[in-house]
């Protein structure tokens, strides 16, 4: 079946521009207004937060420190200042109770990168793909630990491309774009969503980080889905989909899965809930996950809003 | 067809694991690569280029690669901006910080900003006082161009140096070229030298003649078992192996000889003791008669 629409576009019609595309915008003022924080100070002289993504120190007095290379200079043998560990603690906490890949959508500049990429991919009709396995990311992840290990350095940090570029926009590039460049290609030509859905081992380590976040997109309205395939088309971790919104049996097990999106793998982008004409999904929190009580809890939840609504479209 | 619904199941079941046991030996081999490339890389780049200076307090390079988050708050923090992070491409580990000292020298802040920002403790938070801080060693590495080994009263390093006359002080030698003047060398001192590089900044040359260099580079190592003799002597107040033998001229009555002093002394009492006869003739037949093997000198 050939869809002649882009993903979304019925969404785009039925919901307006706006609504239809305002997690996206949410998360870009997120991601450049962390960016931009960064920024002011080298730019303007405002210090609102010095330092970088792997620490860093807001209003001069709370440190935040990337838990994954606090991680790794602890397996390099190096005990850290209380500052690093204060802040890992906060980060830690954060990302634990938001989603730990809520860092890659909204606040890894590189994703922006790479979610030019994607469109690109899409705007071109590019869809050959080299497929590799998902799970990829967590045997560099557990690379990039054993280094540390094996050579007492924190070896990651001379390619990560992540904090490459984010260090690199606010103290000076140098040839860091090949690397960013790299990963671009990597995504545009070689695999789809290659880089952050296969490779990265900073996604993988929040991925881990927020197995049980409390922060979850939930499908409470699946059943009034109609199968159009958009969410799954725009999401970057497709596989994270399918458990909750079609409440697929569990392999191995009689149960079949609850409305909520539990893969660590998802990174709460809100994309789904964008593109979604029939706006199964929405932000929630994973608690109520029982198959039967929340599909008819949400079926009334649902009808509800429905009526509530203007209801252009009426089932 | 034939086959029984449970075998079907077995076969798939056995194709599944198949294709996670092939999936994971892939992505498993992907990432070796990955590691193997990385640690490689890593290794060679542990290497720091000589003319990159640590910050204060920076740990052994070693360590330090393994504690530096390279999140720049020390860079932040410097308010000189001698601190910078090393790009990608640099020959410095990238996104750690260095300094080049005939760029930006250190300029020893009394309360170490650099080191109180840094949250891991690359820098090391023990080092309170900036005088204790070794980023390096001054060197005067070229003797052949700097104006004080050629005897000019350059003494710029000398003079710019925060710990003026203990990490730098002018050793004075005879200047044998002109062969009546002095030369005043510019002589670093490890034990208080910091390596903060205001010398290196200073040099007056086109470049510079002292440069701070790396401890690996710019020291060398007493073999473990050598000991300075006039050290020990002077710890243990004595000398250590058989006592010095006091040596004993044999010299003619009413003399003496001081080694480090006025050498040949004659006591003035005692003309007599003289070993020159007051005949001016003895003098000029001295020759004569040595060559005829007859003893030295005349008879009083």
């Amino acid at each position: 079946m050939i869809r002649p629409l882009h993903p979304g576009a019925t969404a785009r019609a039925e919901k307006g521009w706006l609504a239809a595309n305002k997690w996206l915008l949410a998360r870009r003022f997120s991601q450049l207004s962390i960016l931009s924080l960064f920024l002011l100070g080298p730019w303007f002289g405002l210090w609102l937060i010095t330092g970088n993504l792997n620490s860093s120190l807001i209003f001069k007095t709370v440190p935040l420190t990337d838990p994954y290379v606090f991680l790794q200079s602890l397996f390099a043998g190096h005990t850290p200042e209380t500052a690093a560990i204060t802040g890992a603690v906060i980060v830690l906490v954060f990302y634990a109770l938001v989603g730990g890949r809520v860092y890659c959508s909204w606040v890894c500049p590189l994703n922006m990168i790479t979610d030019v990429a994607q469109w690109l991919r899409e705007q071109f009709k590019i869809s050959g793909s080299s497929t590799m396995s998902r799970k990829t990311r967590y045997w560099i992840l557990a690379a990039t630990l054993i280094l540390p290990f094996v050579t007492g350095s924190i070896a990651w940090e001379m390619v990560n491309p992540v904090s490459m570029l984010h260090r690199g926009l606010i103290f000076g590039m140098g040839l860091a774009w090949f690397i960013v460049l790299a990963v671009f290609l990597l995504d545009l030509l070689v695999s789809r969503r290659g880089w952050c859905s296969h490779l990265c081992p900073v996604g993988a380590f929040y991925s881990l980080l927020g197995t049980h976040s409390l922060i979850r997109i939930r499908a409470d309205a699946r059943e009034q889905c109609d199968d159009c395939m958009d969410c799954f088309m725009v999401c970057p971790e497709q596989q994270v989909i399918r458990p909750a919104l079609k409440g697929l049996v569990k392999p191995g097990t009689d149960k079949s899965a609850g409305p909520v999106i539990t893969s660590a793998n998802c990174t709460n982008c809100g994309r789904c809930i964008d593109v979604c004409a029939k706006d199964v999904f929405h932000f929630g929190l994973r608690t109520n996950n029982n198959v039967n009580n929340s599909y008819t809890n949400s079926f009334k939840n649902n009808s509800e809003q429905l009526n509530h609504s203007s209801g252009v479209e009426v089932l | 067809m034939n086959t029984r619904p449970g075998q079907a199941v077995d076969k798939a079941a056995l194709n599944s694991r198949r294709k996670f046991l092939l999936d994971s030996a892939r992505a498993a081999g992907g990432a070796a690569m990955v590691a193997l490339g990385l640690g490689l890389y890593s290794r060679q780049s542990v290497s720091l280029p000589a003319s990159a200076i640590r910050p204060p307090g920076a740990l052994d390079e070693k360590d330090f690669l393994g504690a530096c988050v390279r999140c720049g708050l020390c860079v932040r923090d410097c308010p000189y901006d001698t601190l910078k992070l090393a790009k990608f491409g640099d020959k410095v580990a990238t996104g750690t910080p260095y300094f080049t000292a005939r760029d930006i020298p250190c300029e020893m802040c009394d309360d170490i900003p650099c080191v109180k920002a840094c949250p891991t403790g690359a820098l090391d938070h023990s080092l309170e006082n900036i005088d204790d801080a070794r980023m390096g060693l001054a060197v005067l590495i070229d003797e052949e161009n700097c104006l004080n080994f050629q005897g000019l009263r350059c003494d710029v390093c000398y003079r710019i140096c925060p710990v003026i006359d203990k990490a730098i002080t002018l050793e004075m030698e005879h200047n044998v070229r002109s062969g009546k003047h002095a030369l005043f060398i510019p002589t670093v001192h490890s034990d208080h030298c910091t390596g903060c590089g205001k010398c290196e900044r200073a040099c007056v040359l086109e470049d510079t003649a002292i440069r701070v260099m790396p401890y690996e580079l710019a020291k060398g190592e007493l073999g473990h078992h050598y000991r300075w003799g006039w050290k020990e002597k002077n710890k243990a107040g004595e000398s250590l192996v058989t006592p010095d033998i006091e040596h004993k001229y044999n010299l003619p009555r009413g003399q003496s000889y001081d080694i480090q002093g006025e050498g040949l002394i004659i006591d003035d009492d005692s003309s007599d003791a003289s070993p020159f006869s007051s005949n001016p003739l003895d003098t000029l037949n001295r020759n004569s008669l040595d060559t005829r093997g007859n003893a030295r000198g005349t008879e009083k």
